[in-house]
């Protein structure tokens, strides 16, 4: 029954690796009513609002990408050049911004606040999910809707305590005051996330492991911990993404250049008085960008899934 | 299933009678242990911080000097301030507006969305571009895009013909209002789209095979098996969409800096203001912590959300 139990599950995580590659016609989603509808009907209230959508949705992304490329003249002459395209393309904008501001230094505090913060969430989550959801200890459940209220306790009410503490405890302007202050809202993300997670798996597998002989550390590193990589990846996922988006943490407990995140740099550092160098604020921005976006384009259908889950549950 | 065994005690007692209890008695000792580093990291960085700000609210604090207590002050200063009126206005208007446009768009897409679309993957993907890219680096996207003069919009209506002048998105103050309104629906619309595409998704084939038999029409069909199937799932998206429209930030703070004359000031940037560059952190915390009833109210309404979701499905935990 455990074996047929485990099998069955780590079938269902293989599944989510395939992502893109299932038979369309496995998938129970979609109106099942859509033959019934006519083509050109389906063009008008299907299709064309699809592409306004979508048309919306990308436009400042191709802005971004356009004037990246775009040189000086070309952008403020909109009498010569169809602003819409790009005669020239130039790299004079990224190289400008990689070689004569301080960029790819932001880049690499984003980078190394979001990854160690990302590591400690979770490791603490996990822990975390795994005693609420398995060792059910008194006060468990209490535990967890506390968990998911401090999920909901905004950045913006608590950043001028925290500056205030920051400063106490000798930590401004330094990476250690992000990477300690991010997982207060990763932490109750990805618990939330991971418990739904555990809950999915079935409890009879650490009941046969219990019977013989393993200690809870064992049954979490060696049953526990493998089946759920899925949900520990789309938790990491969104641990970075949110602590490469933190703004505000960033703009308040951190003052000099070369310990700034990339949102805080471009937005304090590229803007000199009223001169806006668009070309470089459209690259530093483009940049920023491009790293979460490409994370996403392998993950989203794990995304996707996951946020299924999260709804189901 | 290959774990390793501990020790031979540890086999015996586990065969023993008194496991249940023995495991009963160290659950305790272990869920300490569990809940040692989550549980540290939020004391320390989120509940007393929540204290302190509350604390810091009831002070005369200024950066550089800790505050002496003077009680109510802070409030009473707040309750005559124009400005600070203004801003739980603009934080009300901005809230109400985006939320409510978000969600009707949203719920567009998401129905668009789940109609058999060739390339599924691949527009979701591209559906979830704007609420997965930071949002202070879309905003600066939109700054250009709003430039008063090299503005694209006001360009591409000049040329044709709609306007003659070029609109002025982030310098007057309606205007102001209406372009960050706008921003923010952009960024939100992903997110409330691909959560009730995921409950759209639960909702079961045969129901609408059912309605489709009895004869509905598909307004029918949306109606009374869709909408009250989605309710649930509705109210707990909605109350998030609404929590971090609330307490937005970054847009503004981007757009328009709370400029011009006020207008877009929202609470959260209000406290920045006054707390960071203009140094008055006790002032700063009490609008902070203002925001706090209304993000109560918002959470019960989720927490009921969530009971009725649980009641719908059969009820339990």
């Amino acid at each position: 029954m455990a074996v047929s139990e485990e099998e069955k599950l780590t079938e269902t995580s293989a599944r989510f690796w395939k992502w893109g590659r299932q038979n369309p016609k496995d998938e129970p989603e979609g109106a099942s009513t859509d033959y019934l509808v006519s083509l050109p009907r389906r063009v008008v209230t299907v299709y064309i609002p699809m592409v306004i959508f979508l048309f919306v949705l990308l436009f400042p992304f191709y802005w971004m990408a356009i004037t990246t490329f775009k040189s000086n003249e070309e952008l403020y002459n909109y009498t010569d050049y169809s602003p819409f395209w790009v005669a020239h393309p130039t790299f004079a904008n990224i190289h400008k911004l990689f070689f004569e501001t301080s960029y790819p230094v932001w880049l690499w505090n984003t980078m190394l606040v979001s990854v160690v913060a990302t590591f400690i969430s979770l490791f603490c989550a996990v822990c975390a999910a795994y005693a609420i959801e398995r060792l059910r200890f008194q006060g468990s459940r209490l535990v967890g809707m506390g968990i998911f209220l401090a999920y909901l306790v905004p950045p913006s009410i608590l950043f001028i305590p925290l500056a205030v503490i920051v400063f106490q405890y000798g930590l401004f302007d330094s990476p250690l005051a992000l990477i300690l202050t991010y997982p207060t809202f990763l932490i109750p993300f990805c618990t939330w996330l991971l418990m739904g997670y555990f809950r999915s798996i079935p409890y009879e597998l650490e009941e046969c492991a219990l019977i013989d002989g393993a200690s809870r550390l064992q049954i979490l590193v060696k049953i526990l911990l493998p089946l759920a990589v899925p949900g520990l990846i789309s938790a990491g996922i969104f641990a970075f993404t949110l602590s490469w988006n933190e703004f505000i943490y960033a703009l308040t407990f951190i003052s000099s250049s070369e310990n700034k995140t990339v949102p805080v740099g471009v937005i304090t550092e590229l803007v000199e008085g009223d001169v806006y160098h668009w070309g470089s604020l459209m690259a530093g921005a483009l940049m920023g960008s491009l790293p979460v976006a490409i994370l996403y384009s392998f993950f989203v259908e794990h995304y996707v899934a996951s946020m299924t889950g999260a709804v189901k549950e | 299933m290959a774990v390793d065994v501990q020790q031979p005690s540890a086999r015996a007692a586990a065969h023993a009678p008194s496991r249940i209890s023995r495991i009963g008695q160290s659950k305790g000792f272990l869920s300490f242990w569990f809940m040692l580093p989550a549980a540290a990291l939020l004391l320390l960085f989120l509940a007393y911080p929540l204290a302190l700000g509350v604390w810091l609210g009831f002070t005369d604090a200024r950066i550089g000097q800790a505050g002496t207590f003077i009680g109510l002050e802070n409030y009473e200063w707040l309750m005559e301030d124009p400005v600070f009126w203004l801003a739980v206005f603009n934080t009300f208007l901005y809230t109400v507006v985006a939320s409510i446009i978000k969600f009707g768009l949203g719920l567009w897409l998401a129905l668009l969305l789940n109609h058999h679309l060739p390339f599924k993957a691949l527009l979701r993907a591209i559906v979830l571009l704007p609420w997965i890219v930071p949002t202070v680096l879309s905003a600066i996207a939109f700054w250009w895009i709003y430039d008063a003069q090299f503005s694209i919009i006001s360009w591409s209506l000049v040329k044709l013909g709609l306007i003659d002048h070029y609109i002025d998105f982030l310098g007057d103050p309606a205007n102001a209002r209406a372009s960050v309104i706008a921003a923010n629906i952009w960024r939100g619309i992903p997110f409330v789209a691909i959560t009730l595409l995921a409950g759209l998704q639960t909702i079961p084939q045969s129901l609408y095979e059912a309605a489709l038999i009895d004869g509905a029409s598909p307004w029918q069909r949306f109606r009374y098996v869709t909408f009250p199937m989605l309710t649930p799932i509705i109210a707990v998206v909605m109350t998030f969409s609404v929590l971090f429209t609330f307490t937005d930030f970054q847009l503004i703070y981007v757009l328009t800096r709370g400029g011009p004359l006020n207008a877009t000031h929202l609470m959260a940037t209000l406290s920045f203001q006054r707390a960071i560059p203009g140094g008055y952190l006790g002032e700063g915390a009490a609008i902070a912590v203002s925001m706090i009833p209304f993000l109560l109210g918002a959470i019960l309404f989720s927490y009921f959300g969530l009971q009725r979701r649980r009641w719908q499905q059969g009820g339990g935990d």
